[in-house]
């Protein structure tokens, strides 16, 4: 039950912040999404059996291997998407909505432009 | 030789891997890197042609990777729809490449190797057999692509790029939801164990639904298909067909195949995706109609045509599959040459505006006929490939029943014609704008200084570089007589960026004229959808 709630709370906080203005809050966003979806692999292989299928641990007791694994490659692409948006949101330019209002585009600054040439 | 092959099965999608990976490291041979993709894009081709014809009769190749058992290992099993797809998916790819060499946009470092990743991720997404390998070749084929729209774009605006990077991470995200959820139920992702456990088990039904909606966010389908047409228009028109014809595509490929192996063709709702699609054909074509630039309009009609080949997998008949199937490749082929020359005027003549362009019937004959072609083929005219692909479409409707289905489908063929005359009389009748000479020499100064499109260009730069190419045309037309009345100016469509659009064209002309025999594959891989039998079996062998 405990890992359903924290499922249940990492989305709904995930689709808030993706919901928001500007790139980095949409970023953190989907950090907690996918640790939505991670937690969602660990508990669909069972979570009550723990044991190690090595060392004398009971094989019928033994966890689940496979959804770890998918975890672990979930766990990769996730961390490598991650550096690709935040590249997104640094050299984002005058057209991220990050900034209050009250700042004009002049304000900003052109930093990043030469991560684009 | 079945056996061969089998063993060569992950290498479709290895071996692209392991090329571009290889091409990352010269950084300055621009020439040997684009000559390196090109024929390793063309040996893909070549293998996939090879596949089509391996598995003509029905085959199913599979292969065990590392040879564990079957239901053990991850399997990459070759199908006759699978390798139809690859093998145009292999033909846009090479094509593509082709326009970006033409265009010199291959020139920079890294574009040669996101070319090759994504034909790779394409292939292994289109082979695999197993629902999260499919999410992590659905992700190898995003990551390039990222890289490929924010390379080429020429805008200063990175809004496009952001909103196709959220909504595609979020479908992903969607989509291993659904894959971890059929784990709980079934305790294995491997499509043929997963064979018609959606039928047996409502649970696995609704989480298999997870997974299908994913990747109708991916397919653009209404009434989630609003992405499309913001995103697919900031980049360079090469990358655009490319897009058009691996991702949504390679979507729409995998909706078919999970709901002919888990749904084992369920009829009990392919009502609600009778109404989706119906609904995606219409909103595109009416979502065309207030559009400015001749590409935005293509991605509308992009949209529009999702809706009719996904009406395929709506009908689950044998008839209904086959001309699904056939509206898909013929589909691929004609969208991207329309992309393709389009977007030749849009980089030759600085812009995609309806309104700033005019006068190519004489200007450009070569992509006049290729536009044409095309056009006709999309809006479904004989003799093009376009006709057979909705006249049999149609027949599956009334075929089934679905009456209204079908009348939907000609009402909305008939609005895609009237956008192809709107492009028509804008961009090919009439005169070219005065100002036109003007913003083609801007945009190849932009081009040349590396500059985005919001940022200012010197006029004095402009004013040269017109001079520049007045001079040049004037020394070139010197022989010539005179007594022709249309304005002659300015640089024209060179035959190198015209080429792949008529490549592409020829390949509808072929297709409409030799359709039999396109049809008789589409057939045999529509079979293969119905009956899953042999795919099964080949899998895990029992």
């Amino acid at each position: 039950m405990s890992l359903a709630l924290t499922i249940g709370l990492l989305m709904g906080a995930g689709i808030y912040l993706v919901l928001q203005r500007g790139m980095m809050r949409i970023i953190f966003g989907f950090i907690l999404l996918t640790h939505a979806i991670n937690l969602l692999l660990i508990a669909s292989g069972g979570v009550a059996r723990r044991d190690a299928p090595f060392f004398g641990g009971d094989t019928s007791q033994a966890a689940d291997p496979l959804p770890q694994a998918f975890v672990l490659t979930a766990i990769v692409i996730a961390f490598s998407i991650t550096v690709v948006m935040a590249t997104f949101a640094a050299i984002g330019r005058r057209d991220d909505d990050t900034e209050p209002d009250s700042l004009t585009p002049a304000d900003l600054g052109d930093e990043g432009e030469e991560v684009r040439s | 030789m079945t056996d061969v092959v089998s063993l060569l099965l992950p290498m479709f999608a290895g071996a692209p891997l392991l090329v571009g990976g290889i091409l990352l490291a010269l950084p300055r041979q621009h020439t040997v890197r684009s000559v390196l993709g090109m024929v390793s894009l063309l040996a893909m081709l070549a293998g996939a042609v090879l596949l089509v014809v391996l598995t003509a009769d029905g085959t199913v190749i599979a292969h065990q990777v590392a040879l564990w058992p079957g239901g053990i290992s991850i399997p990459f099993v070759a199908d006759l729809f699978a390798s139809l797809v690859l093998t145009v998916t292999s033909i846009l790819a090479v094509v593509s490449f082709q326009y970006m060499i033409a265009s010199r946009e291959a020139r920079s470092p890294s574009i040669a190797s996101f070319v090759l990743i994504l034909a790779g991720g394409v292939a292994g997404a289109l082979l695999t057999g197993d629902l999260f390998n499919l999410f992590v070749f659905i992700e190898v084929m995003l990551l390039p692509s990222y890289g490929l729209l924010l390379v080429l774009s020429r805008q200063g605006d990175l809004g496009g790029a952001r909103l196709y990077v959220t909504v595609n991470l979020l479908a992903s995200t969607l989509f291993l939801g659904g894959v971890g959820l059929i784990y709980a139920v079934e305790g294995t992702v491997n499509l043929a164990e997963l064979a018609g456990a959606a039928v047996d088990n409502p649970a696995t039904a609704v989480a298999a639904a997870v997974c299908l909606g994913a990747i109708a966010v991916k397919a653009a389908v209404f009434p989630v298909h609003g992405w499309l047409a913001r995103t697919y228009v900031v980049t360079s028109p090469a990358v655009t067909a490319l897009f058009s014809g691996l991702h949504t595509k390679v979507a729409i490929y995998v909706i078919y195949r999970i709901y002919a192996v888990v749904f084992d063709g369920d009829a009990t709702w392919l009502v609600i995706a009778l109404v989706i699609t119906s609904l995606t054909m219409v909103i595109g074509v009416f979502g065309a109609m207030g559009e400015p630039t001749m590409r935005s309009i293509l991605v509308f009609h992009m949209v529009s045509q999702i809706g009719y080949i996904l009406v395929g997998v709506g009908l689950f008949t044998q008839l209904g599959l086959t001309a699904g199937i056939f509206y898909l490749l013929h589909h691929m082929i004609v969208k991207a040459s329309l992309f393709l020359s389009t977007g030749a005027i849009e980089q030759t003549y600085g812009s995609g505006r309806l309104d700033q362009l005019g006068g190519m019937r004489t200007r450009e004959p070569l992509i006049t006929a290729a536009f044409v072609i095309a056009a006709l083929s999309l809006a479904g005219l004989p003799p093009f490939s376009g006709f057979v692909a909705k006249f049999s479409l149609i027949l599956a409707t009334i075929d089934a029943g679905q009456v209204i289905v079908g009348i939907v489908a000609i009402a909305v063929s008939l609005f895609t014609l009237l956008s192809m005359l709107k492009i028509w009389a804008a961009v090919f009748n009439g005169k070219l704008p005065q100002d036109s000479e003007r913003r083609a020499a801007e945009a190849r100064v932009r081009e040349t200084a590396g500059l985005l499109d919001d940022e200012p260009v010197e006029a004095a730069a402009v004013d040269a570089e017109m001079q520049a190419v007045r001079e040049r045309h004037d020394t070139a037309r010197a022989g010539e007589s005179d007594d022709d009345t249309h304005d002659h100016h300015g640089p024209r469509v060179p035959l190198r960026l015209a080429l792949p659009a008529l490549q592409l064209a020829a390949i509808t002309v072929c297709l409409g004229i030799g359709a039999e025999f396109l049809l008789g594959l589409s057939e045999q891989a529509a079979a293969g959808l119905i009956d899953t039998t042999d795919y099964v079996v080949a899998v895990i062998g029992q």
